[in-house]
């Protein structure tokens, strides 16, 4: 009897549990964050969860960037896709087409009652994802720009200063050289280090129709005589080994963290590897000047990815999501999402609270970044960039590029190549994207 | 007399045959069929608009510098990996048949690599591969070969080639040393008797007593090269340097996962299927036919 009756209580304390439950409007958020920023991403979920009781935001992960977008394009064909999704910058010209797919943040936000200001975001950073009206599409998450990391211990020992220029690079690069070192400096993310933000950096359009940003019949323009002239240069410099060619993405971050390389252009989120796997002293420091191209720099273009909010779920739905939204750029969680991840904030009052905290003055370099996104006001050759297929572009950027690493073809005709196959894909895009 | 015995048509042997049937309209006349289908269209990747366009996807292809040059680079790849493997297989069959104590552990150690699934093995190359940290890139150094399969399009491809053979030579081995072991002793006893050495003995008499396991070993390495190595270029290469190794199966992924190019992608795809087809039919029809002895 007494047994029955601890059962019996069981059973309504589980059916009041799930009772509960039920009535959490649940949100899926599938992402592209593995290891310890995944760990992070569940952190902001829980507690977001933990400071409501309507809604229950559930992260899973979908792989690698490109599984990620994959899985949410196939499941929203199959009409099972999830109420946001993490997508790369590059994506970012294939979802804003496919306008029956996706619900502008910005919308959404107005639709569900919550409010929103445009004019709280970094303007480097938002730019990126509006239409030339303004209208903010999909919600920066994870950004980052390219700034160029040294090794202090191995400059000083070589007499080198940090360098400001292209030509710096160079001087430095020889010192390091001649000091006995294996390698001057290397890159990753080549096309978005060397072409996108060397455009950027130096206020060069990469395509026609501001950067594809003002319609789909853009045709690239990075096959330039500045580009390639700097290109050509770092080919040249690999006699020496004052460049030497890593691999794509991170490829070559051991290169840069075991001492061989005294000097690195990668992404600002390298901050957490490189503090974990450099055994000397590093630093952080503005993109190269090439004096021979522009007298100042423009501002560099930011990398990363952005939240997307998937059309086909009910309006409650997208209202837990719209207050999700505004919890996420809440100054106290983009401070700590910042100072955690080396990802740069994406509202002016997160850099703020991060310097009154006093994170820039205790880890000197970290707001390099900030400080690149923001230099200038934003040009139409340096909001940053929308192409579609881009992510096939990237590749066949990639593929010029190493052929002109290996020797086999010189940097004006790797960059024609490049501008030509991208070319076809643009045209390719174009013919569904309308 | 012998018709009365004859079965009354009923519906059984319908219904045994049915899961088979259903199984293969399920997973493979249907899967096939769309992307026959899909290759006869352009679309955005949400298939939110879509056209129909014929053979425009394959015309693309036909005119495709890129897709040409893949076509020409997943024939050297996978008569590099089929000759690698085959032979190092061969050899290793015929050490192994000639032993005597400890053939088990011995062909237990060669069986081994079969079991480790292809990515895995692909990251091991990675690993002992690293330009910057691997052990065979330092160990080269001192030969004075510069080694970096992220540039150099020669070295990419002797990886991935060596690591794909590698993978498949267990499998080899397993047939080949199986149909060692099927030649009558006698056989080679009598040769032995006449005077012939173990080389002459492998070359005359058993290497073409396994002619049959040759060819059959041949077609499946084909195979294997030509659709089971994506795994292993995807953890090793990822097609590069500038698709230095960028295979057919691996271009159809990249096209259509990546670029979310479904279209072209498909009409890949289309022409993948074609090939294994005309694979197994020159199998059936004519390798088969040939070998006899």
């Amino acid at each position: 009897m007494k047994l029955s009756r601890t059962l019996l209580a069981g059973t309504a304390a589980f059916a009041l549990t799930a009772s509960a439950a039920v009535a959490q409007t649940e949100i899926s958020w599938w992402h592209a964050m593995g290891g310890t920023n995944g760990e992070r991403v569940n952190k902001i979920a829980a507690d977001f969860n933990a400071s409501q009781g309507d809604y229950v935001v559930v992260p899973t992960y979908k792989g690698n960037y490109t599984e990620t977008m994959t899985a949410a394009v196939a499941a929203f064909r199959a009409g099972e896709q999830p109420h946001l999704v993490q997508v790369f910058e590059v994506g970012t010209a294939t979802m804003m087409a496919a306008k029956g797919a996706i619900y502008p943040i910005e919308q959404m936000m107005a639709d569900s009652g919550e409010p929103f200001d445009g004019s709280a975001y970094l303007p480097a950073v938002v730019s990126y994802y509006q239409t030339p009206e303004g209208e903010l599409l999909s919600m920066p998450f994870n950004s980052s720009t390219p700034v160029l990391w040294y090794n202090a211990d191995a400059l000083k020992a070589a007499g080198a200063s940090v360098p400001e220029t292209w030509d710096d690079v160079k001087t430095a690069a020889q010192a390091l050289v001649d000091n006995g070192m294996d390698c001057g400096f290397s890159f990753g993310w080549q096309s978005w280090v060397m072409i996108e933000n060397f455009s950027a950096w130096h206020d060069l359009a990469l395509g026609t129709q501001e950067n594809g940003f003002t319609g789909f019949d853009t045709e690239f323009t990075f096959n330039n005589e500045q580009v390639a002239a700097r290109l050509q240069e770092i080919a040249d410099m690999q006699k020496d080994k004052l460049f030497v060619y890593g691999g794509r993405r991170g490829d070559s971050l051991p290169m840069f963290t075991n001492g061989e390389c005294g000097m690195w252009m990668n992404s600002s989120a390298y901050y957490g590897s490189i503090v974990s796997q450099a055994e000397f002293e590093f630093g952080q420091t503005m993109l190269p000047l090439d004096t021979a191209v522009a007298s100042a720099p423009q501002n560099s273009i930011i990398g990363g990815a952005t939240l997307w909010a998937l059309q086909g779920h009910e309006a409650d739905e997208y209202k837990g999501l719209s207050k999700f939204m505004t919890y996420l750029s809440s100054a106290e969680v983009q401070a700590w999402w910042h100072q955690e991840t080396g990802y740069v904030p994406i509202t002016t009052a997160a850099a703020d609270l991060s310097a009154e905290q006093g994170f820039y003055e205790s880890n000197p370099g970290t707001d390099t970044a900030i400080k690149q996104l923001s230099l200038n006001t934003p040009t139409a050759n340096s909001r940053g960039l929308r192409f579609g297929n881009f992510v096939q572009i990237r590749d066949v950027i990639n593929e010029e590029m190493e052929a002109l690493w290996a020797g086999s073809i010189s940097a004006e005709q790797a960059l024609d190549n490049a501008a030509e196959r991208g070319n076809a894909l643009l045209r390719k895009f174009e013919r569904t994207a309308n | 007399m012998l018709k009365r015995v004859h079965f009354p048509t009923s519906l059984l042997p319908y219904l045994l045959v049915a899961p088979q049937v259903i199984i293969t309209l399920v997973f493979f006349v249907w899967p096939a069929s769309q992307a026959v289908y899909q290759s006869f269209l352009i679309e955005d990747a949400f298939g939110i608009s879509t056209e129909f366009v014929w053979f425009e996807n394959f015309s693309y292809l036909a005119s495709d510098e890129q897709y040409l040059g893949t076509f020409g680079r997943t024939i050297f790849f996978s008569v590099c990996v089929a000759v690698l493997s085959m032979s190092a297989a061969l050899l290793l069959a015929g050490f192994a048949d000639r032993i005597v104590r400890g053939a088990t552990t011995y062909r237990t150690l060669l069986i081994w690599p079969y079991a480790v699934a292809p990515v895995l093995a692909g990251a091991l190359w990675v690993f002992m591969f690293n330009p910057t940290l691997g052990i065979f890139p330092y160990i080269l150094e001192f030969v004075g070969i510069d080694w970096n399969h992220y540039l150099n399009g020669s070295h990419a491809m002797m990886l991935v080639i060596f690591a794909a053979a590698w993978k498949q030579i267990a499998y080899n081995f397993l047939f080949y040393l199986a149909a060692m072991q099927s030649i009558p002793r006698s056989l080679i006893e009598a040769a032995a008797i006449d005077g012939a050495g173990p080389v002459r003995r492998f070359w005359d008499h058993i290497f073409p007593l396994v002619s049959p396991t040759t060819f059959f070993l041949l077609v499946i390495n084909a195979v294997y090269a030509f659709f089971d190595t994506f795994g292993i270029i995807h953890a090793v290469t990822q097609g590069g340097p500038a698709n230095a190794t960028t295979i057919l199966v691996y271009k159809v992924y990249n096209d259509g996962f990546v670029g979310l190019d479904l279209g072209g992608s498909a009409a890949q795809s289309v022409i993948l299927m074609v090939l294994v087809i005309a694979m197994t039919v020159v199998q059936f029809r004519y390798v088969e036919r040939k070998v006899e002895y």
